[in-house]
């Protein structure tokens, strides 16, 4: 990447020097001030960044940077991988991957929902992963039917590949819009943002999962060469492969995460046993899954940010006897508004202990006891475990749910654990 | 109580199409707080592609995008259901974009007039700015509610006719137009409150089952009395 242009490397030299700043004052890791400086001395950094490599954009509501860091695992296999893998996921962290990685001529980059098209756009990337689309944080962020019409428009304005979830109605519509496509069956849990035929509106025909079908027009769900069987812990690849996942990130959503992941970087050459054997490096992602012990517990942290995100979380919870902690907060990332907790099932909680904690504890607090599921209050994860402890001195292991900043609450406490 | 059975009967309309904000919280709500009182409750999910039935006591539409909005208010117009049982005397409570299609005529994403329902004398249009954020409001003191909290995002302003009349005074926020919030005719209300109004104000969930049932029995104060204080507090800190 030597001969970006004179303009674009002082931009890039700048936007590293800003980012160094931002870390050694400890403001941030400087991913976005960096960029953010780069932009205004050349506002076309992104695409010259871009030129001669052969990029990845990953989107989704749910699953964007576990899905990222699968994909960059695989892509080490070839070298130096340029990646937002701390979750920059708008421009200005895009540039910040890519001018921390000129060398690498392999790349993917995270890409939040809204800003998919412009980025397609500017980088021209070789492939675009898109796993699902479900109602989240809406009081602002975009409205989902817009946001698959948007990807589906820039798609068929791009020469790229799409690899895509073909069991996402949404998604699948919206990736029918590109000139090449893998179609991957990944599953879709949460189905409460698609019945409704994306091109005409009409109650889709899903009968048998993962099927669907709009019986007014007649959109179908696309066939697909890639899959997954959870049932066995199975990938299955193009051909009738099948290869054992054995991962050590947990629930289906992984699962999925990880077969997107192996046919996408099955573009770039590499085959899919191997893809697996790299994915089972992964433990943890940016805190996400990972285990605390403290006070003798394992305390396992889930992050869930939305109805979607908190039935996966569900599927993975440890059996019953494992009490969990929820935590809920309204703040900017989360979302102010509370009201997607009536779109989550709690029902499945009854018969174990649960405790709530979180700025939104009291809404979260009605929302059990409408779904007559028992709970305590909290306020902090010590403070239930110390309780916990005088109960049960034999305690060994504690989940805990929470949406974002509840969860970076809760991973600061217990230190920035990977 | 016009059904065979003697139970509350409450229809949601179309969760496929308006369900996009925890809707599901004011079916729950209704259930459980007429259930507390020793009411049965039956629950009927009407999707886009069944007919609405007649007999409802409680008929429930909420939230949705501008598509969804738009095709759930075809389909309730070619189907006629919930407009007849509104003539009967059916109790209707919508919410957000539900609330803009019982109504004579509500805006497209371009501010284009299209016909909604007509069981409520309101007309929704396009305002310039986004509403979103906390609300409170005085409803109607004839209705015995009270102050009411809730969350709004919606970017349509609604004109109240004749008819119809202003279901409360806006305190914080936007709802109708900056001064008023929601609409009620009859049984037929309706309100910019999205998603999880009813959980949020437990008082406007037992006005709904005192029309359908009459003087209701007192509940003890729980977890929705004391959500319903701690969002007052924090909206008008």
């Amino acid at each position: 990447m030597s001969e970006l242009p004179l303009r674009a490397q002082l931009a890039s030299v700048l936007g590293r020097s800003a980012a160094s700043l931002s870390r050694a004052t400890g403001r941030g890791d400087g991913s976005v001030i960096g960029g953010r400086v780069a932009l205004k001395v050349e506002p076309d950094l992104l695409a010259k960044l871009s030129q001669g490599r052969r990029l990845a954009l990953v989107s989704a509501t749910n699953g964007k940077t576990t899905t990222t860091r699968l994909i960059a695992q695989a892509l080490r296999e070839f070298g130096d991988v340029a990646t937002n893998e701390y979750g920059a996921n708008m421009p200005t962290g895009h540039i910040t991957a890519l001018s921390d990685n000129k060398s690498a001529v392999n790349g993917v980059l995270e890409v939040d929902e809204k800003y998919l098209p412009q980025v397609l756009k500017a980088t021209n990337p070789s492939f675009v992963v898109l796993m699902n689309l479900s109602r989240d944080q809406m009081d602002r962020a975009s409205e989902i039917n817009l946001l698959a019409k948007k990807w589906r428009t820039a798609l068929a304005q791009s020469n790229t590949h799409v690899i895509a979830n073909a069991d996402d109605p949404l998604v699948a519509w919206a990736g029918l819009g590109a000139p090449n496509a893998t179609w991957v069956s990944a599953g879709q849990r949460w189905k409460e943002d698609s019945w409704c035929c994306p091109e005409c509106g009409g109650h889709l025909k899903r009968d048998v999962d993962p099927y669907w079908q709009c019986p007014e027009c007649g959109l179908a769900r696309p066939e697909t060469t890639w899959s997954v069987d959870n049932e066995t812990d199975t990938l299955v690849a193009p051909g009738g492969q099948q290869i054992k996942l054995r991962l050590n990130l947990p629930g289906d959503a992984n699962r999925a995460n990880a077969a997107i992941a192996a046919a996408t970087v099955a573009g770039y050459g590499i085959h899919p046993e191997r893809t697996v054997e790299r994915l089972r490096e992964i433990t943890s992602v940016a805190g996400r899954y990972t285990s605390v012990v403290t006070m003798g517990v394992e305390v396992r942290l889930l992050l869930a940010k939305n109805p979607a995100g908190w039935l996966e979380s569900f599927a993975v919870l440890d059996p019953p006897r494992v009490p969990v902690i929820l935590a809920v907060n309204a703040q900017i990332p989360d979302g102010k508004d509370t009201s997607w907790l009536w779109d989550v099932d709690y029902r499945v909680l009854r018969g174990r202990r649960v405790f709530i904690m979180g700025e939104r504890r009291t809404d979260l607090a009605l929302r059990l006891e409408t779904d007559e599921v028992p709970f305590e209050v909290a306020d902090r994860v010590d403070e239930v475990l110390a309780k916990l402890k005088a109960e049960r001195p034999d305690i060994t292991k504690v989940d805990v749910i929470a949406n974002y900043t509840a969860f970076q609450q809760i991973r600061t406490a217990y230190g920035r654990v990977q | 109580m016009s059904n065979t059975s003697s139970a509350l009967r409450i229809v949601w309309i179309y969760p496929d199409l308006l369900s996009t904000y925890g809707d599901q919280g004011n079916v729950l709500i209704l259930k459980r707080r007429a259930e507390l009182r020793g009411i049965p409750t039956e629950i009927v999910h009407v999707h886009s592609s069944d007919a609405v039935p007649e007999q409802g006591d409680i008929y429930l539409l909420g939230g949705g995008e501008d598509r969804p909005q738009i095709l759930a208010a075809d389909r309730l117009r070619a189907d006629g259901g919930l407009a007849r049982a509104a003539a009967r005397g059916a109790c209707v409570f919508a919410v957000c974009a539900g609330y803009q299609i019982i109504g004579e005529s509500y805006g497209d994403d371009e501010a284009n007039p299209l016909p909604g329902v007509g069981i409520i004398d309101i007309r929704s249009g396009r305002g310039q700015t986004r509403a979103v954020g906390e609300i409170v409001a005085d409803v109607d003191p004839t209705l015995g509610v009270g102050r009411i909290t809730g969350f709004e995002n919606h970017q349509g302003r609604t004109a109240i006719g004749p008819q119809a009349r202003p279901l409360s005074t806006t305190v914080k926020g936007i709802g109708n137009d900056d001064r008023t919030e929601g609409a009620y005719q009859g049984q037929v209300l309706g309100t910019y409150l999205h998603g999880p109004a009813l959980p949020r104000n437990p008082q406007l969930a037992d006005l709904l089952l005192r029309w359908r049932v009459g003087a209701l029995n007192p509940l003890p104060p729980a977890w929705g009395e004391r959500l319903h204080e701690e969002r007052l507090a924090a909206a008008l800190r």
